[in-house]
C-alpha cells in the first residue's frame, strides 16, 4: 500500500492547498468586516472563467496574471460601491447581499459562457509526468499548483506579520478607529483587503479550472467546503484557515484510498447482517463512499465539542 | 463591461442565433414568451425573441394560409433542467426538440391537417419536487403531453404524479414521453400505461456494452466507479453480474460509489484505480462527474480504455479532446459516424446551420416526436388515450433507417443500439466543433436487444 499512502497524501496536499487559498482570503474579510461573502467561491469560478477566455488569445500563461487581477479589481469594485453602501444597514443585509451575488455571478456566467463545460487545458510546458511512482505518474501541473499555492502561503504570512502593510491591516481588524485616528485610511484598506482576496480566490481559480473542470457548477462544488473549513479552523484565524484546509484535504484523500467500512467495524464486534436486511445500505457503506462529506461531519463534531473552531477566539 | 469582448461567447449561449428557423413557428414562439418568467435562462433571451418573435409575427400574418392561423396548435410540454448544473443538458435537449418539431413537421404545413406543433417549455432543475410543481403547471396551462428525459429520479417522479393525476382525472388524462430516463423500474415494477420510453433502459445498454468488452481479451481486471444514487447502483450491479456471466475470468477489482456532484477533484479516486491494476474502467457517470473523472484518469497517465454511458456532447467531447482519443467507449442509441442515411445527414446539417455551437446529440428525440405524430395520425386525435392505444407496439423507421419497436406489453421501445468511440479519425460530423466525434465499432440489432418484460399494467377502461 505504499504508492497508494504517497498518492494519497500528494493530492490531499494539493487540494487542501487550493482550498487554502480560497480560505485565507474569506477568513481575513471576515475577521475585517464580519461578513461571512457567501459570494466568494464565485470569484473563484470567475477566475477560471476570465483565465480559459484570456488563455484563448494571450496564452494560459497571460490568463495566470490577468485573470486575478480583473476578478480582485471587480471585487474591489463590489466592496466600495456594493458591500459599504449595505454595510450601514448592519451585518444582515450584507450576508443577504453576497448571498444574491453569488446567484448572480453564476447566473452571468451562464449567461456569457454558456452552459457547457469549457475546455480550459492545462498549458502544454507543463504537459508532462513530474515523476513516475510505482508506476502512477504525478503530473507537472499538479507539481505547479502545489508550488503556487504554497508560495501564496508563505508571501500572505510575510506580508502579515512582517510588513507594516500588514501591521497596518492587522490593527484596523482589531482597532479600526484607533488606526483611523492615526491618519490611516480605514475604507481604503477594506477595499484592499477585499480585493486581494477575492483576487486571491480568481487565482485559485485559474490554477484549479484546468484540473478541476471549468464549468457553472464549480463554486457550488467548492464553496460549502470552503465555509466548513473556516469555521473548523476558528473564524477570522489564517493559521487555523491553513490547519483545517490540510486537514480536510488529506483526510478526504485518504478516506478515498481506504477500503474500511462499516462491515469490518461490525466485524470487530463479531456482527453480520444478511444481504435482504433493510438497512443494507447502511451495513455496506465504505468510508470511500462518503468521503466528500466527511467534511461536513467533522464541522458538526467542531461546533460540537470546540464552538470556537480550532483556533478561533470566541466572539464577543 | 465590454460587450463585443465577449462576442465569441455570446453566441456560443446561441440566444442571438435562435430565431432563424422556421417562420411558421412564429405565432407558437410569440406564445411562449410567457413561459419565460419562470426560467432564469430564458429571461435573458426574452428580449431579443420579443422583438424577433413580433418583426417575424408580422411577416407571418401575411405568409401563412389562413387555415393554418385558424387552427389551435398542438401543444407538447417540455419538462427539463433549464437552469442549475443540468442545464446544459436539457437546453440542448430543449433545442433539439424544438428543432425537430419545425424542420420536420411546421415547415412543412403542420400535422393533423395543418396544425402546427408549439413546444412549451418547463424548467425542473433537474429536482423530483420541482418536477412535481411544474407538472401542475403544465396541466393547469392544459398540456396534456409531456416530453421528459433527464435524470431517472425526475422520471420516477413524474411517472407518479402523471399515474396519480390520471386516476383522479378520468378524460383529462396526460402522456409522458420518456425519452432518456433509463432507470429499468420505468417499464418493470413501476411500468404504466401512461408513460412510453424512447430509450434503452440501462441493462439492455449494458447488455450491449458487455458484449463488446467480452470481445476483449486483453481485459482481464475490471474496475467499476459510478455515481452514489438509482442508476450508478443498476450500472454496478449489473456490470458485475453481466461480465461474471460472459466472462467469468475477468476479475472485478473495484466496485467505488462517490456521491453526485460532490467531488472537487477525481485524483484520489484514479490513484485508487492505478494502485488496483485495473486495465479497463466502467463508469455510469454524467455531466461534471463524468469529465473530470475522464480528464483525472487521462492526466495521471493510466492508459485503459474506459467505458462509458455519457461521455460525449455538450463541451464534454471537446474537454476530453485528445486525451481521450480512442480510450473513451459510449453505448448510445445513436450509430453516430459513418452517417447511416442522407436523411440523417441532411437534418444534422440543417440543424448545424441552424445551431451551429449545437449537435444532434439525441435523434431518439426528433424519432420520439416523429413516432407521435404518426399516432396522432393514426388515431386523428390528440388524446392521450387515442395516442397511447396507437402508439403501442408501433413499428417505425427512424431518420437513421433503423427499424424500431415499441413494445405495447410495458412500453419500453427497442432500436439498434451502438458501441462508439471517441475519435479524429472518420468524423463527418465532429462535436463541439473540436475535431473530435464518435465512430461506431460494434451495432447490435434490435431483436438482440429484447429482453423479457415483467410489467404488470394496468390498462384504464374506457
Amino acid at each position: 500500500m505504499p504508492e497508494v499512502l504517497v498518492f494519497a497524501t500528494l493530492n490531499g496536499l494539493v487540494t487542501g492547498l487550493l482550498l487554502f487559498m480560497l480560505a485565507s482570503g474569506l477568513t481575513v474579510i471576515f475577521s475585517m468586516m464580519g461578513v461571512l461573502n457567501f459570494a466568494h467561491a464565485s470569484f473563484y469560478m470567475l477566475g477560471a472563467y476570465f483565465a480559459y477566455s484570456v488563455s484563448l488569445y494571450f496564452g494560459y500563461w497571460t490568463g495566470l496574471i490577468v485573470a486575478p487581477l480583473i476578478v480582485g479589481v471587480i471585487g474591489a469594485l463590489v466592496e466600495r460601491y456594493g458591500l459599504r453602501r449595505v454595510h450601514q444597514h448592519g451585518h444582515v443585509a450584507e450576508l443577504v447581499f453576497t448571498f444574491g451575488l453569488a446567484f448572480l455571478i453564476e447566473e452571468a456566467v451562464q449567461f456569457f459562457w454558456g452552459a457547457d463545460t469549457k475546455n480550459y487545458q492545462t498549458p502544454d510546458l507543463l504537459d508532462f509526468p513530474l515523476f513516475t511512482l510505482f508506476g502512477q505518474e504525478f503530473s507537472a501541473y499538479r507539481g505547479f499548483m502545489l508550488a503556487i499555492s504554497i508560495g501564496i502561503f508563505i508571501g500572505l504570512y510575510q506580508v502579515l506579520t512582517r510588513s507594516r502593510v500588514g501591521l497596518i491591516i492587522q490593527a484596523a481588524i482589531s482597532h479600526p478607529h484607533m488606526v483611523a485616528n492615526l491618519g490611516h485610511n480605514v475604507p481604503l484598506i477594506f477595499t484592499a483587503v477585499f480585493g486581494v482576496g477575492t483576487a486571491l480566490a480568481g487565482l485559485a481559480g485559474v490554477i484549479a479550472g484546468p484540473v478541476l473542470t471549468t464549468f457553472p457548477g464549480m463554486a457550488l462544488v467548492l464553496g460549502s467546503i470552503v465555509f466548513v473549513i473556516v469555521v473548523i479552523g476558528g473564524l477570522g484565524s489564517l493559521p487555523g484557515a491553513f490547519l483545517a484546509s490540510l486537514l480536510i484535504g488529506l483526510l478526504q484523500s485518504y478516506a478515498i484510498a481506504t477500503n474500511v467500512g462499516m462491515q469490518d467495524l461490525l466485524a470487530l464486534f463479531g456482527l453480520e447482517f444478511p444481504r435482504s436486511h433493510p438497512l443494507d445500505d447502511l451495513w455496506t457503506l465504505n468510508l470511500s463512499q462518503i468521503a466528500p462529506i466527511l467534511p461536513f461531519l467533522l464541522l458538526v463534531l467542531v461546533l460540537i465539542f470546540r464552538p470556537t473552531g480550532l483556533m478561533g477566539k470566541r466572539e464577543q | 463591461m465590454n460587450r463585443t469582448m465577449f462576442a465569441p461567447l455570446a453566441s456560443a449561449r446561441g440566444f442571438a442565433r435562435r430565431d432563424n428557423v422556421g417562420i411558421l413557428a412564429a405565432s407558437a414562439r410569440r406564445r411562449r414568451t410567457s413561459e419565460a418568467k419562470a426560467q432564469p435562462n430564458f429571461a435573458s433571451r426574452c428580449m431579443t425573441r420579443l422583438l424577433a418573435a413580433l418583426l417575424i409575427f408580422v411577416a407571418a400574418s401575411a405568409a401563412v394560409p389562413a387555415w393554418a392561423q385558424e387552427r389551435e396548435p398542438v401543444r407538447i410540454a417540455f419538462l427539463d433542467p433549464l437552469s442549475g448544473p443540468f442545464t446544459s443538458i436539457g437546453t440542448s435537449a430543449l433545442l433539439q426538440l424544438e428543432f425537430a418539431a419545425d424542420y420536420l413537421f411546421n415547415s412543412r404545413g403542420g400535422i393533423l391537417g395543418g396544425r402546427m406543433i408549439e413546444i412549451v417549455p418547463f424548467d425542473n432543475q433537474q429536482s423530483p419536487t420541482e418536477t412535481q410543481i411544474q407538472f401542475r403547471r403544465a396541466v393547469s396551462e392544459g398540456l396534456r403531453i409531456i416530453f421528459q428525459g433527464n435524470s431517472s429520479a425526475a422520471a420516477n417522479a413524474l411517472n407518479s404524479a402523471v399515474e396519480r393525476h390520471n386516476r383522479r382525472n378520468p378524460g383529462r388524462e396526460i402522456l409522458q414521453l420518456n425519452y432518456a430516463a433509463v432507470d429499468p423500474v420505468l417499464t418493470e415494477e413501476n411500468c404504466s400505461f401512461w408513460h412510453f420510453r424512447f430509450d434503452a433502459h440501462a441493462v439492455m445498454k449494458l447488455n450491449a456494452l458487455t458484449d463488446f468488452i467480452a470481445l476483449n481479451d486483453n481485459i482481464e481486471r475490471m474496475y467499476i466507479i459510478g455515481q452514489d444514487y438509482s442508476f450508478g447502483h443498476v450500472v454496478a450491479e449489473n456490470s458485475e453480474r453481466l461480465l461474471r456471466e460472459k466472462r467469468p475470468d475477468i476479475e472485478i477489482v473495484g466496485n467505488e460509489f462517490h456521491p453526485i456532484g460532490q467531488v472537487k477533484d477525481f485524483a484520489p479516486y484514479v490513484s485508487k484505480i492505478a494502485a488496483s491494476g485495473a486495465d479497463a474502467v466502467i463508469t455510469g457517470n454524467f455531466g461534471a462527474d463524468m469529465v473530470s473523472l475522464g480528464r483525472s484518469i487521462i492526466d495521471s497517465g493510466l492508459d485503459i480504455p474506459i467505458y462509458t454511458f455519457y461521455a460525449a456532447y455538450d463541451g464534454i467531447t471537446a474537454t476530453l479532446g485528445e486525451g481521450g482519443n480512442n480510450r473513451i467507449r459510449l453505448v448510445h442509441s445513436d450509430g453516430a459516424n459513418p452517417v447511416p442515411t442522407e436523411q440523417r445527414r441532411q437534418f444534422n446539417r440543417a440543424f448545424k446551420a441552424a445551431h451551429p455551437d449545437r449537435d444532434v446529440s439525441q435523434p431518439r428525440i426528433p424519432m420520439a416526436l416523429s413516432m407521435l405524430v404518426e399516432a396522432m395520425e393514426q388515431a386523428e386525435s390528440t388524446d392521450p388515450y387515442d395516442i397511447a392505444l396507437a402508439l403501442e407496439d408501433m413499428r417505425f423507421t427512424s431518420m437513421s433507417g433503423d427499424e424500431v419497436w415499441m413494445r405495447g406489453d410495458d412500453h419500453q421501445i427497442f432500436q439498434a443500439l451502438h458501441i462508439l468511440a471517441h475519435t479524429n479519425e472518420g468524423v463527418e460530423f465532429d462535436i463541439d466543433n473540436s475535431g473530435f466525434g464518435l465512430v461506431r465499432k460494434l451495432r447490435v440489432p434490435a431483436e438482440e436487444t429484447v429482453v423479457a418484460s415483467n410489467c404488470e399494467m394496468t390498462r384504464p377502461r374506457r
